[in-house]
């Protein structure tokens, strides 16, 4: 018997998602039993690492064999999960799947940018959108998708944010290196393009020796106080 | 005109109007003219207050860089004067770029996200039906009474009967909400823990009472529940059945057994013998444990 089925029929049969740490435990205690025979005794002190490559293999036969369901790894846990193109079948069968409202599009911002920054500070990710994100970052903590991870070492110490496992859940990765273009996004190093980048120099005529600053004459004024529309 | 409207409700903030406008114009981000861009930005704006909209800071402070950048562009660059504080050869028209660039980065990050998040709607796990025989193998669990608890935190707490006597004084810095938070965090971890688990980081008598008294809270309040699957073994700490936590009211309190978390209990009334008789249990416990009322009725 191979390894590699011996965790199929588990994950076949197993109630909840399994780790490679409870299939390894599975396995030690398959071997411990009374009437453990040699292949169960050869299983006992297998490392994760050889687990895992077993359960990679195995996914990959799945995926070859091009069947209406694939083993799928999310947040480190395997399971068996159906295609997404038999959706309709199975929302007949089984009813839509109880899931949170979709997230917002700055939501989806935000959360990207701190699911390929983490950990980052709240400034950090106000930086990179360009607005303030208080309120998002409320909708993206209470919804369990971000947590406060630690502290970032500069003046008034502000907490650090990062993505927790159910974000992994909720979006189907396996790890953080498994978000599309992990590499290229984790820090993103903008290459600056020779030479200027539009109008060349000298479109003015160089200024008089000495600007005589008259008393400054008040501004228009870019319209005033804001007043609320009435 | 009528575009504007339109879009004005989808932009997130300065640099996804700015990102719009060089989309419109079908150039290159590192190609685009800024100049330009300041100018139609700032049109933008115009019009957003035409229409009454309020706007937000953020679009002020970038129509401000823009312009900044575009008044430099009116100087030649050995005219140009380097602003304090600012680094030599710092080019602000290099920063916005870069920026824009960043953010077109994690938009387009946001978008693969959504897309993601599109697809697990569809992708059905297999939950496979427990299995037939499992449900025989495990005895009916019998629930757990005050005493019992009390017996088991006593066998915890000596465990300090030795070391207490030292004269240390212990800061108090454990909270009875912190631990109810605790306890809750463990059980939804592992699905169920054991008592002795609950304890096995404490380091004092007063943490081993808080975390005590957190879980007799959370019984009371039916978020728990304690079952001791054999006699004088490990009581096993899972959570209650969100259903009843919800639909009892705290007035019901007062010994009426609620229907939903009676897994086993209607079967053997006679399975709790092992503790002590229940004559007392009104008077001392009648708050503090769930366990008791179901004893009672």
């Amino acid at each position: 018997m191979e390894l590699k089925y011996i965790l199929e029929s588990l994950l076949f049969s197993a109630q909840k998602p399994l780790n490679a740490k409870e299939l390894r435990d599975v396995l030690a205690a398959a071997a411990g039993a009374d009437e453990a025979e040699a292949t169960a005794q050869s299983l006992a002190k297998l490392k994760e690492n050889d687990l895992i490559a077993a359960l990679e293999q195995l996914a990959h036969e799945h995926e070859a064999a091009a069947r209406s369901y694939r083993l799928a790894c999310v947040a480190g846990s395997w399971q068996f999960v159906t295609q997404p193109e038999y959706a309709p079948w199975l929302k007949a069968l089984v009813g839509i799947k109880a899931r949170p409202p979709r997230l917002s599009q700055p939501a989806l911002e935000t959360l990207a940018i701190i699911s390929y920054r983490q950990p980052i500070t709240r400034a950090e990710v106000e930086q990179i959108r360009g607005v303030n994100v208080d309120g998002t970052m409320q909708t993206l903590m209470e919804r369990g998708l971000v947590e406060a991870v630690g502290r970032a070492e500069v003046v008034g110490r502000p907490p650090t944010y990062g993505t927790t496992a159910m974000f992994l859940e909720y979006f189907g990765l396996r790890g953080l290196e498994d978000l599309p273009a992990a590499d290229e996004l984790r820090r993103i190093v903008v290459e600056k393009p020779p030479g200027p980048v539009t109008a060349e120099p000298g479109l003015a005529t160089t200024p008089p020796e000495q600007l005589a600053l008259q008393s400054a004459a008040p501004e228009p004024g870019e319209g005033g106080k804001p007043e609320a529309g009435s | 005109m009528a575009e504007y409207k339109v879009q004005f409700e989808v932009f997130e903030g300065p640099l996804d109007l700015l990102l719009y406008l060089i989309k419109k114009e079908e150039v290159d981000i590192y190609e685009v003219n800024l100049t330009k861009l300041a100018t139609q930005f700032i049109e933008y704006i115009d019009l957003m207050r035409q229409f009454d909209l309020e706007i937000a800071g953020e679009f002020l402070v970038m129509a401000s860089t823009l312009m900044y950048i575009k008044s430099r562009e009116l100087l030649p660059v050995d005219q140009q004067v380097a602003v304090e504080g600012e680094e030599e050869g710092e080019d602000p028209r290099w920063e916005l770029i870069r920026q824009l660039v960043e953010y077109k980065k994690f938009k387009d990050a946001a978008a693969r996200l959504q897309l993601l998040e599109a697809e697990q709607e569809n992708i059905f796990p297999r939950l496979p039906g427990k299995l037939e025989f499992e449900s025989v193998a495990p005895p009916p669990k019998p629930e757990v009474s005050i005493f019992d608890l009390l017996h088991a935190v006593s066998g915890v707490l000596q465990r300090f009967n030795q070391r207490e006597n030292l004269g240390e004084i212990f800061e108090d810095k454990w909270t009875v909400s912190e631990k109810i938070e605790f306890v809750l965090r463990m059980v939804s971890e592992r699905g169920g823990v054991r008592f002795a688990e609950l304890f096995a980081g404490a380091a004092s008598r007063a943490e081993v009472i808080c975390t005590f008294l957190a879980l007799l809270e959370l019984i009371r309040l039916r978020r728990l529940v304690c079952v001791q699957p054999e006699d004088f073994g490990e009581i096993e700490i899972s959570r209650a059945d969100p259903a009843v936590a919800v639909g009892v009211p705290p007035a019901v309190e007062g010994g009426i057994l609620p229907p939903g978390n009676a897994s086993g209990i209607p079967a053997n009334p006679e399975i709790s013998t092992d503790s002590p008789p229940g004559g007392t249990p009104g008077s001392t416990a009648g708050e503090t444990s769930a366990a008791t009322e179901t004893r009672q009725s």
